[in-house]
Protein backbone atom coordinates (compact mmCIF):
# COMPACT_ATOMS: atom_id res chain seq x y z
CA UNK A 1 0.00 0.00 0.00
CA UNK A 2 2.26 2.77 -1.21
CA UNK A 3 -0.44 5.23 -0.75
CA UNK A 4 -0.53 4.95 3.17
CA UNK A 5 2.52 7.17 3.10
CA UNK A 6 0.69 10.29 2.02
CA UNK A 7 -0.94 9.84 5.80
CA UNK A 8 1.79 12.00 6.91
CA UNK A 9 0.37 15.06 4.71
CA UNK A 10 -3.44 14.15 6.02
CA UNK A 11 -2.24 14.27 9.78
CA UNK A 12 -0.16 18.05 9.72
CA UNK A 13 -2.93 19.43 7.55
CA UNK A 14 -5.85 18.08 10.12
CA UNK A 15 -3.80 18.39 13.00
CA UNK A 16 -2.99 22.43 11.96
CA UNK A 17 -6.65 22.68 10.84
CA UNK A 18 -7.82 21.26 14.18
CA UNK A 19 -5.29 23.23 16.37
CA UNK A 20 -3.36 19.99 17.83
CA UNK A 21 -0.14 20.79 19.25
CA UNK A 22 1.69 21.75 16.71
CA UNK A 23 5.26 20.57 17.56
CA UNK A 24 3.54 17.34 18.36
CA UNK A 25 1.66 16.65 15.09
CA UNK A 26 4.91 17.15 13.53
CA UNK A 27 6.91 14.34 14.82
CA UNK A 28 3.90 11.98 14.70
CA UNK A 29 3.43 12.89 11.18
CA UNK A 30 7.29 12.30 11.07
CA UNK A 31 7.11 8.92 12.30
CA UNK A 32 3.75 7.67 10.28
CA UNK A 33 5.32 8.85 7.20
CA UNK A 34 8.87 7.15 7.57
CA UNK A 35 6.71 3.70 8.46
CA UNK A 36 4.24 3.30 6.01
CA UNK A 37 7.09 4.07 3.30
CA UNK A 38 8.70 0.70 5.12
CA UNK A 39 11.89 1.97 7.37
CA UNK A 40 12.27 0.28 10.26
CA UNK A 41 12.49 1.60 13.81
CA UNK A 42 16.08 2.18 13.81
CA UNK A 43 16.06 3.76 10.14
CA UNK A 44 13.16 5.85 11.31
CA UNK A 45 15.33 7.32 13.97
CA UNK A 46 18.40 7.69 12.16
CA UNK A 47 16.30 9.56 9.27
CA UNK A 48 15.06 11.49 11.82
CA UNK A 49 17.96 12.41 13.67
CA UNK A 50 19.90 13.19 10.48
CA UNK A 51 17.43 15.42 9.06
CA UNK A 52 17.44 16.93 12.14
CA UNK A 53 21.25 17.99 12.40
CA UNK A 54 20.91 19.55 8.16
CA UNK A 55 18.68 21.62 9.16
CA UNK A 56 20.28 22.98 12.18
CA UNK A 57 20.61 26.54 10.27
CA UNK A 58 16.81 26.94 10.31
CA UNK A 59 17.63 27.41 14.30
CA UNK A 60 20.77 29.84 13.32
CA UNK A 61 18.15 33.49 14.39
CA UNK A 62 18.28 32.31 18.34
CA UNK A 63 21.56 33.66 17.88
CA UNK A 64 20.31 37.22 17.78
CA UNK A 65 17.61 36.96 21.01
CA UNK A 66 19.85 38.12 23.40
CA UNK A 67 20.81 41.58 21.46
CA UNK A 68 16.68 42.24 20.73
CA UNK A 69 16.13 41.17 24.37
CA UNK A 70 18.46 43.88 25.96
CA UNK A 71 17.57 46.60 22.95
CA UNK A 72 13.80 45.87 24.50
CA UNK A 73 14.95 46.56 27.84
CA UNK A 74 16.29 49.50 26.66
CA UNK A 75 13.76 51.08 25.05
CA UNK A 76 13.38 49.91 21.50
CA UNK A 77 9.81 49.96 21.80
CA UNK A 78 9.43 52.91 23.30
CA UNK A 79 11.54 54.74 20.69
CA UNK A 80 9.09 53.62 18.04
CA UNK A 81 6.25 54.41 19.38
CA UNK A 82 7.37 57.84 20.24
CA UNK A 83 8.66 58.21 16.69
CA UNK A 84 4.84 57.12 15.22
CA UNK A 85 3.03 59.35 17.83
CA UNK A 86 4.51 62.65 16.38
CA UNK A 87 2.78 62.12 13.16
CA UNK A 88 -0.53 63.70 14.57
CA UNK A 89 -2.54 65.78 12.38
CA UNK A 90 -2.35 63.67 9.01
CA UNK A 91 -4.71 61.98 7.30
CA UNK A 92 -5.70 58.16 7.89
CA UNK A 93 -3.58 56.98 5.24
CA UNK A 94 -0.84 58.96 5.53
CA UNK A 95 -0.39 57.21 8.96
CA UNK A 96 -1.25 53.50 7.49
CA UNK A 97 0.87 54.25 5.17
CA UNK A 98 3.91 55.23 7.41
CA UNK A 99 3.37 52.48 9.80
CA UNK A 100 3.54 50.37 6.44
CA UNK A 101 7.28 51.99 5.52
CA UNK A 102 8.45 51.12 9.11
CA UNK A 103 7.23 47.69 9.44
CA UNK A 104 9.01 46.55 6.08
CA UNK A 105 12.05 48.82 6.87
CA UNK A 106 11.77 46.91 10.43
CA UNK A 107 11.72 43.39 8.46
CA UNK A 108 14.96 44.01 6.56
CA UNK A 109 16.85 44.62 9.83
CA UNK A 110 14.86 41.88 11.77
CA UNK A 111 13.45 43.91 13.89
CA UNK A 112 9.62 42.08 14.33
CA UNK A 113 7.92 43.50 17.33
CA UNK A 114 4.33 41.97 18.00
CA UNK A 115 2.92 44.80 16.20
CA UNK A 116 -0.77 43.76 16.73
CA UNK A 117 -0.15 44.33 20.86
CA UNK A 118 2.31 46.89 20.67
CA UNK A 119 1.22 49.22 18.13
CA UNK A 120 -1.99 48.56 16.33
CA UNK A 121 -4.58 48.36 19.02
CA UNK A 122 -2.58 51.39 21.45
CA UNK A 123 -1.30 53.78 18.49
CA UNK A 124 -1.93 53.18 14.96
CA UNK A 125 -6.29 52.45 15.03
CA UNK A 126 -6.42 55.17 17.72
CA UNK A 127 -4.43 57.98 15.98
CA UNK A 128 -6.64 57.05 12.53
CA UNK A 129 -9.41 57.02 14.01
CA UNK A 130 -8.50 60.64 15.24
CA UNK A 131 -7.64 61.53 11.70
CA UNK A 132 -10.52 60.32 10.45
CA UNK A 133 -13.03 61.80 13.14
CA UNK A 134 -11.87 65.43 11.77
CA UNK A 135 -13.31 64.76 8.29
CA UNK A 136 -16.40 63.52 9.65
CA UNK A 137 -18.89 61.96 12.29
CA UNK A 138 -17.33 58.04 12.68
CA UNK A 139 -20.26 55.51 12.69
CA UNK A 140 -19.73 52.03 14.46
CA UNK A 141 -19.10 50.53 11.76
CA UNK A 142 -16.37 53.03 10.51
CA UNK A 143 -14.87 52.73 13.56
CA UNK A 144 -14.86 48.75 13.18
CA UNK A 145 -13.49 49.10 9.60
CA UNK A 146 -10.52 51.07 10.57
CA UNK A 147 -9.50 48.57 13.61
CA UNK A 148 -9.50 46.17 10.76
CA UNK A 149 -7.75 48.05 8.11
CA UNK A 150 -4.96 48.99 10.89
CA UNK A 151 -4.53 45.20 12.04
CA UNK A 152 -4.23 44.34 8.14
CA UNK A 153 -1.66 46.96 7.28
CA UNK A 154 0.15 45.37 10.18
CA UNK A 155 -0.04 42.19 8.63
CA UNK A 156 0.68 43.02 5.02
CA UNK A 157 3.92 44.70 6.40
CA UNK A 158 5.32 42.14 8.66
CA UNK A 159 4.36 39.14 5.73
CA UNK A 160 5.87 40.80 3.11
CA UNK A 161 9.03 42.00 4.31
CA UNK A 162 10.31 39.35 6.68
CA UNK A 163 11.95 37.53 4.10
CA UNK A 164 14.24 40.68 3.40
CA UNK A 165 16.57 39.65 6.74
CA UNK A 166 18.90 36.85 6.20
CA UNK A 167 18.28 35.47 9.73
CA UNK A 168 15.07 35.02 8.93
CA UNK A 169 13.09 32.07 10.55
CA UNK A 170 11.55 31.99 7.08
CA UNK A 171 14.30 32.89 5.20
CA UNK A 172 16.22 29.68 6.59
CA UNK A 173 13.35 27.99 6.24
CA UNK A 174 13.23 28.18 2.79
CA UNK A 175 17.11 27.90 2.54
CA UNK A 176 17.42 24.27 4.35
CA UNK A 177 13.68 22.66 2.98
CA UNK A 178 15.55 23.05 -0.53
CA UNK A 179 18.28 21.79 0.76
CA UNK A 180 16.24 18.66 2.06
CA UNK A 181 14.84 18.90 -1.19
CA UNK A 182 18.35 18.74 -3.06
CA UNK A 183 18.66 21.71 -4.57
CA UNK A 184 20.81 24.56 -3.12
CA UNK A 185 19.47 27.78 -2.24
CA UNK A 186 21.70 30.15 0.10
CA UNK A 187 19.67 32.78 2.18
CA UNK A 188 21.17 35.76 0.22
CA UNK A 189 19.07 34.58 -2.73
CA UNK A 190 16.00 34.24 -0.35
CA UNK A 191 16.59 37.68 0.26
CA UNK A 192 17.22 39.09 -3.11
CA UNK A 193 14.12 37.22 -4.82
CA UNK A 194 11.56 38.05 -2.14
CA UNK A 195 12.79 41.77 -3.16
CA UNK A 196 10.03 42.45 -6.00
CA UNK A 197 7.51 41.29 -3.57
CA UNK A 198 7.94 43.63 -1.02
CA UNK A 199 8.11 46.36 -3.06
CA UNK A 200 5.08 45.78 -5.02
CA UNK A 201 3.22 45.27 -1.95
CA UNK A 202 4.71 48.84 -0.76
CA UNK A 203 3.01 50.01 -4.00
CA UNK A 204 -0.58 48.31 -3.55
CA UNK A 205 -1.31 48.69 -0.18
CA UNK A 206 -0.37 52.82 -0.34
CA UNK A 207 -2.81 52.60 -3.34
CA UNK A 208 -5.73 50.72 -1.18
CA UNK A 209 -4.60 53.08 2.04
CA UNK A 210 -5.17 56.41 -0.17
CA UNK A 211 -8.58 55.19 -1.53
CA UNK A 212 -9.37 54.63 2.05
CA UNK A 213 -9.26 58.07 2.83
CA UNK A 214 -12.45 59.05 -0.11
CA UNK A 215 -14.78 57.36 2.38
CA UNK A 216 -13.99 59.56 4.84
CA UNK A 217 -14.32 62.87 2.61
CA UNK A 218 -17.30 61.25 1.00
CA UNK A 219 -20.35 62.76 3.13
CA UNK A 220 -18.25 66.08 4.15
CA UNK A 221 -20.38 67.96 2.31
CA UNK A 222 -23.87 66.38 3.25
CA UNK A 223 -23.54 67.35 6.95
CA UNK B 1 36.84 26.40 8.73
CA UNK B 2 33.84 26.92 8.21
CA UNK B 3 32.38 23.93 9.49
CA UNK B 4 34.29 24.05 12.62
CA UNK B 5 32.90 27.70 13.22
CA UNK B 6 29.37 26.31 12.78
CA UNK B 7 30.09 23.81 15.18
CA UNK B 8 31.09 26.91 17.69
CA UNK B 9 27.78 29.00 16.92
CA UNK B 10 25.50 25.78 16.96
CA UNK B 11 27.54 24.95 20.38
CA UNK B 12 26.99 28.91 21.50
CA UNK B 13 23.20 28.39 20.63
CA UNK B 14 23.25 25.17 22.67
CA UNK B 15 24.62 27.06 25.75
CA UNK B 16 21.40 29.56 25.10
CA UNK B 17 18.71 27.16 25.35
CA UNK B 18 20.83 25.57 28.41
CA UNK B 19 20.25 28.36 30.04
CA UNK B 20 16.57 28.10 28.81
CA UNK B 21 16.63 25.02 30.27
CA UNK B 22 18.01 25.73 33.95
CA UNK B 23 15.65 28.19 34.59
CA UNK B 24 12.78 26.72 33.34
CA UNK B 25 13.77 24.07 35.68
CA UNK B 26 13.74 26.68 38.36
CA UNK B 27 10.24 28.37 37.67
CA UNK B 28 8.51 26.92 40.80
CA UNK B 29 5.06 28.76 39.22
CA UNK B 30 5.11 26.50 36.35
CA UNK B 31 3.70 23.37 37.04
CA UNK B 32 5.36 21.25 33.77
CA UNK B 33 8.51 23.01 34.64
CA UNK B 34 10.01 19.92 34.86
CA UNK B 35 8.79 18.68 30.92
CA UNK B 36 9.62 22.47 29.76
CA UNK B 37 13.10 22.16 31.63
CA UNK B 38 13.93 19.01 29.62
CA UNK B 39 12.81 20.02 26.19
CA UNK B 40 15.32 22.81 26.59
CA UNK B 41 17.82 20.45 27.78
CA UNK B 42 17.32 18.01 25.18
CA UNK B 43 17.77 20.70 22.90
CA UNK B 44 20.58 22.10 23.88
CA UNK B 45 22.67 18.65 24.17
CA UNK B 46 21.63 18.07 19.90
CA UNK B 47 22.40 21.55 19.63
CA UNK B 48 26.00 21.76 21.44
CA UNK B 49 27.30 18.05 21.25
CA UNK B 50 25.19 16.29 18.28
CA UNK B 51 28.20 15.93 15.94
CA UNK B 52 29.48 13.44 18.72
CA UNK B 53 26.58 11.53 19.19
CA UNK B 54 24.99 8.61 17.02
CA UNK B 55 21.79 9.80 14.73
CA UNK B 56 19.84 7.29 15.97
CA UNK B 57 20.28 8.85 20.06
CA UNK B 58 19.29 12.21 18.28
CA UNK B 59 16.24 10.80 16.43
CA UNK B 60 15.00 9.44 19.70
CA UNK B 61 15.40 12.94 21.84
CA UNK B 62 12.95 14.47 19.00
CA UNK B 63 10.74 11.62 19.50
CA UNK B 64 10.65 12.69 23.54
CA UNK B 65 10.36 16.18 22.91
CA UNK B 66 7.29 14.99 20.82
CA UNK B 67 5.82 13.35 23.69
CA UNK B 68 6.36 15.60 25.58
CA UNK B 69 4.26 18.59 23.39
CA UNK B 70 1.18 15.64 22.79
CA UNK B 71 1.17 15.68 26.83
CA UNK B 72 1.15 19.20 27.10
CA UNK B 73 4.61 19.32 28.85
CA UNK B 74 5.90 22.49 27.23
CA UNK B 75 4.92 25.22 28.71
CA UNK B 76 6.31 28.87 28.45
CA UNK B 77 5.10 30.13 32.01
CA UNK B 78 5.77 33.83 34.02
CA UNK B 79 8.82 35.33 32.62
CA UNK B 80 10.80 38.26 33.62
CA UNK B 81 9.30 41.63 32.83
CA UNK B 82 11.00 44.73 31.55
CA UNK B 83 10.67 47.86 33.45
CA UNK B 84 8.57 50.20 31.43
CA UNK B 85 9.90 53.49 33.36
CA UNK B 86 13.06 52.58 32.77
CA UNK B 87 12.87 51.44 29.08
CA UNK B 88 11.52 55.05 28.85
CA UNK B 89 14.07 56.56 30.32
CA UNK B 90 16.09 54.25 28.73
CA UNK B 91 14.75 55.71 25.25
CA UNK B 92 14.86 59.37 25.89
CA UNK B 93 18.61 58.72 26.79
CA UNK B 94 19.40 56.88 23.33
CA UNK B 95 16.71 57.79 20.58
CA UNK B 96 17.18 56.15 17.92
CA UNK B 97 20.30 54.87 18.40
CA UNK B 98 19.02 51.93 20.08
CA UNK B 99 18.32 50.40 16.46
CA UNK B 100 21.68 50.58 15.64
CA UNK B 101 22.69 47.09 16.71
CA UNK B 102 19.81 45.63 14.51
CA UNK B 103 20.80 47.79 11.54
CA UNK B 104 24.92 46.52 12.41
CA UNK B 105 23.50 42.70 12.63
CA UNK B 106 22.20 43.23 9.20
CA UNK B 107 24.91 44.42 7.62
CA UNK B 108 27.39 42.74 8.59
CA UNK B 109 25.57 38.82 8.07
CA UNK B 110 25.17 40.59 4.61
CA UNK B 111 28.66 41.29 4.36
CA UNK B 112 30.28 38.55 5.76
CA UNK B 113 27.97 36.23 3.42
CA UNK B 114 29.08 38.80 -0.07
CA UNK B 115 32.66 39.75 0.89
CA UNK B 116 34.07 36.25 2.30
CA UNK B 117 34.25 33.12 2.09
CA UNK B 118 32.54 31.85 5.25
CA UNK B 119 29.09 32.06 3.79
CA UNK B 120 25.89 33.08 5.02
CA UNK B 121 25.44 31.14 8.11
CA UNK B 122 28.38 32.23 9.39
CA UNK B 123 28.02 35.41 8.84
CA UNK B 124 24.66 35.62 10.36
CA UNK B 125 26.76 34.36 13.46
CA UNK B 126 28.72 36.91 13.33
CA UNK B 127 26.05 39.30 13.18
CA UNK B 128 24.51 38.24 15.94
CA UNK B 129 27.49 38.51 18.15
CA UNK B 130 29.08 41.34 16.41
CA UNK B 131 25.29 43.27 17.82
CA UNK B 132 25.58 41.84 20.98
CA UNK B 133 28.56 43.57 21.88
CA UNK B 134 28.08 46.87 20.40
CA UNK B 135 24.05 47.10 22.63
CA UNK B 136 26.26 45.95 25.35
CA UNK B 137 28.96 48.38 25.24
CA UNK B 138 26.37 51.11 24.27
CA UNK B 139 23.81 50.27 27.13
CA UNK B 140 26.62 49.26 29.62
CA UNK B 141 24.74 46.28 30.52
CA UNK B 142 25.46 44.40 33.68
CA UNK B 143 26.07 40.77 32.94
CA UNK B 144 23.18 39.62 35.20
CA UNK B 145 21.04 41.64 32.65
CA UNK B 146 22.59 40.12 29.80
CA UNK B 147 21.61 36.42 31.47
CA UNK B 148 18.47 37.71 32.43
CA UNK B 149 17.27 38.85 28.79
CA UNK B 150 18.78 35.86 27.20
CA UNK B 151 16.68 33.30 29.21
CA UNK B 152 13.75 35.99 28.96
CA UNK B 153 13.79 35.91 25.08
CA UNK B 154 14.49 32.19 24.48
CA UNK B 155 12.15 30.96 27.19
CA UNK B 156 9.56 33.39 25.56
CA UNK B 157 9.93 31.89 21.88
CA UNK B 158 9.10 28.57 23.39
CA UNK B 159 8.36 25.57 21.31
CA UNK B 160 7.39 27.43 17.94
CA UNK B 161 10.73 28.45 18.04
CA UNK B 162 11.73 24.88 16.85
CA UNK B 163 8.85 24.63 14.92
CA UNK B 164 10.84 25.55 11.47
CA UNK B 165 13.39 23.39 12.27
CA UNK B 166 10.89 20.12 12.84
CA UNK B 167 9.08 21.39 9.37
CA UNK B 168 12.53 21.16 7.60
CA UNK B 169 13.16 17.74 9.46
CA UNK B 170 9.88 16.40 8.02
CA UNK B 171 10.06 17.91 4.52
CA UNK B 172 13.73 15.97 4.34
CA UNK B 173 11.68 12.89 5.92
CA UNK B 174 9.17 13.13 3.24
CA UNK B 175 12.00 13.29 0.69
CA UNK B 176 13.27 10.05 1.95
CA UNK B 177 10.09 8.47 1.92
CA UNK B 178 8.99 9.24 -1.44
CA UNK B 179 6.37 11.23 -0.56
CA UNK B 180 6.80 14.48 -3.78
CA UNK B 181 7.52 11.93 -6.24
CA UNK B 182 4.37 9.66 -4.85
CA UNK B 183 2.13 12.82 -5.30
CA UNK B 184 3.76 14.29 -8.65
CA UNK B 185 2.86 10.74 -9.67
CA UNK B 186 -0.83 11.37 -8.43
CA UNK B 187 -1.21 14.81 -9.82
CA UNK B 188 0.28 14.31 -12.99
CA UNK B 189 -2.77 11.79 -13.84
CA UNK B 190 -5.01 15.34 -13.62
CA UNK B 191 -2.71 17.70 -14.82
CA UNK B 192 0.06 17.48 -17.52
CA UNK B 193 3.54 18.62 -15.85
CA UNK B 194 5.88 20.69 -18.84
CA UNK B 195 3.48 23.79 -19.29
CA UNK B 196 5.12 26.65 -17.21
CA UNK B 197 2.05 28.67 -16.33
CA UNK B 198 0.49 25.45 -15.40
CA UNK B 199 2.54 24.33 -12.83
CA UNK B 200 3.79 28.01 -12.11
CA UNK B 201 -0.56 28.69 -10.88
CA UNK B 202 -0.21 25.52 -9.33
CA UNK B 203 2.19 25.69 -7.04
CA UNK B 204 0.86 28.91 -5.96
CA UNK B 205 -2.57 28.57 -5.55
CA UNK B 206 -1.89 25.20 -3.59
CA UNK B 207 0.59 26.96 -1.21
CA UNK B 208 -2.26 29.74 -0.77
CA UNK B 209 -4.80 27.08 -0.14
CA UNK B 210 -3.05 24.74 2.16
CA UNK B 211 -2.27 27.35 4.17
CA UNK B 212 -5.82 28.43 4.09
CA UNK B 213 -6.87 25.02 5.66
CA UNK B 214 -3.33 24.39 7.74
CA UNK B 215 -3.15 28.10 9.32
CA UNK B 216 0.66 28.18 8.68
CA UNK B 217 2.48 28.72 5.74
CA UNK B 218 5.79 27.42 7.13
CA UNK B 219 3.81 23.54 7.15
CA UNK B 220 2.31 23.77 4.08
CA UNK B 221 5.63 25.39 2.08
CA UNK B 222 7.12 21.79 3.70
CA UNK B 223 4.60 19.83 1.96
CA UNK B 224 3.79 21.64 -0.84
CA UNK B 225 7.19 22.42 -1.94
CA UNK B 226 8.30 18.73 -2.07
CA UNK B 227 4.70 17.57 -3.52
CA UNK B 228 4.20 20.40 -6.44
CA UNK B 229 6.71 22.85 -6.55
CA UNK B 230 9.75 20.58 -7.08
CA UNK B 231 8.36 18.50 -9.75
CA UNK B 232 5.72 21.21 -11.71
CA UNK B 233 7.92 24.06 -11.36
CA UNK B 234 11.49 23.36 -10.54
CA UNK B 235 11.79 19.97 -12.31
CA UNK B 236 10.39 22.03 -15.60
CA UNK B 237 13.45 24.54 -15.53
CA UNK B 238 12.35 27.03 -12.92
CA UNK B 239 15.22 29.15 -10.80
CA UNK B 240 14.71 26.96 -7.38
CA UNK B 241 15.58 30.06 -5.43
CA UNK B 242 12.63 32.37 -6.98
CA UNK B 243 10.42 29.25 -6.80
CA UNK B 244 10.90 28.81 -3.48
CA UNK B 245 10.90 32.27 -2.29
CA UNK B 246 7.68 33.66 -4.09
CA UNK B 247 6.34 30.27 -3.21
CA UNK B 248 6.49 31.15 0.56
CA UNK B 249 4.83 34.30 0.31
CA UNK B 250 2.06 33.12 -2.11
CA UNK B 251 1.05 30.97 1.11
CA UNK B 252 1.07 34.61 2.79
CA UNK B 253 -1.46 35.31 0.78
CA UNK B 254 -3.30 31.78 2.45
CA UNK B 255 -2.47 33.84 5.50
CA UNK B 256 -4.39 36.97 4.96
CA UNK B 257 -7.47 34.96 3.87
CA UNK B 258 -8.11 32.40 7.11
CA UNK B 259 -9.76 32.72 10.61
CA UNK B 260 -7.12 29.40 11.04
CA UNK B 261 -4.28 31.86 11.20
CA UNK B 262 -5.24 33.16 14.77
CA UNK B 263 -1.98 35.13 15.85
CA UNK B 264 -2.78 37.71 13.02
CA UNK B 265 -6.12 37.45 12.01
CA UNK B 266 -8.09 37.14 15.28
CA UNK B 267 -6.10 38.00 18.06
CA UNK B 268 -6.47 41.69 16.44
CA UNK B 269 -10.26 41.11 16.59
CA UNK B 270 -10.18 40.79 20.28
CA UNK B 271 -7.81 43.10 20.87
CA UNK B 272 -9.57 46.03 19.35
CA UNK B 273 -13.31 44.90 20.55
CA UNK B 274 -14.28 44.63 16.74
CA UNK B 275 -18.26 43.60 16.11
CA UNK B 276 -16.83 41.76 12.96
CA UNK B 277 -15.05 38.50 13.79
CA UNK B 278 -14.26 38.70 10.07
CA UNK B 279 -13.30 42.21 9.77
CA UNK B 280 -9.85 41.72 9.54
CA UNK B 281 -9.86 39.25 6.98
CA UNK B 282 -12.48 41.40 4.72
CA UNK B 283 -9.60 44.21 5.05
CA UNK B 284 -7.09 41.92 3.74
CA UNK B 285 -9.07 40.07 1.02
CA UNK B 286 -8.87 42.28 -1.85
CA UNK B 287 -5.28 42.83 -1.00
CA UNK B 288 -4.73 39.00 -0.43
CA UNK B 289 -6.45 38.39 -3.67
CA UNK B 290 -4.25 41.00 -6.19
CA UNK B 291 -0.78 39.70 -4.05
CA UNK B 292 -1.15 35.99 -5.45
CA UNK B 293 -1.91 37.40 -8.82
CA UNK B 294 0.77 39.35 -9.06
CA UNK B 295 2.83 36.83 -7.56
CA UNK B 296 2.26 33.91 -10.12
CA UNK B 297 3.01 36.59 -12.57
CA UNK B 298 6.41 37.19 -11.31
CA UNK B 299 7.47 33.49 -10.63
CA UNK B 300 6.40 32.82 -14.26
CA UNK B 301 8.22 35.67 -15.67
CA UNK B 302 11.54 35.81 -13.18
CA UNK B 303 11.68 31.98 -12.90
CA UNK B 304 11.83 30.81 -16.09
Amino acid sequence: MEYLKLLGIVIIVVGFALKWDTTAVVVVSAIVTALFSGMSVMELLNTLGTAFMTNRPVSLFFLTLPMIGLAERYGLKEVAVNGIRKLKKMTPSRILNLYLAVRELGGVFGISLSGQVQFVRPLITPMVTAAAEVRRKLTPKDIDLIKGRAAAVDNFGNFFAQNLFVASGSVLLISSTMESLKYTVTPIQVVTRSIPVALVTLVIVYIYNVLFDRRFKATKGAA
Amino acid sequence: MVDNLLIVLYALIGILMAVAGTEAFKAKDNPTRYGTGTFWWLLALIFALGNFMPHWLIGAMIIVIGALALFKQIQVGKLPQIDDEKAEAAAKQFGWRIFLPSIVMAVVSICVAQFTALGGQVGIGIGAITALLLVIVMTKAPAKMVYTDTQRMVRSVGAPGILPQLLATLGAVFTAAGVGDLTAKLIAGILPAGNHLVGVVLYCVAMALFTMIMGNAFAAFAVITAAIGIPFVIAQGGEPATVAAIGMTAGYCGTLLTPMAANFNSLPVALQEMEDPMGVIKQQAPIAIILLVVQIALMYFLAF
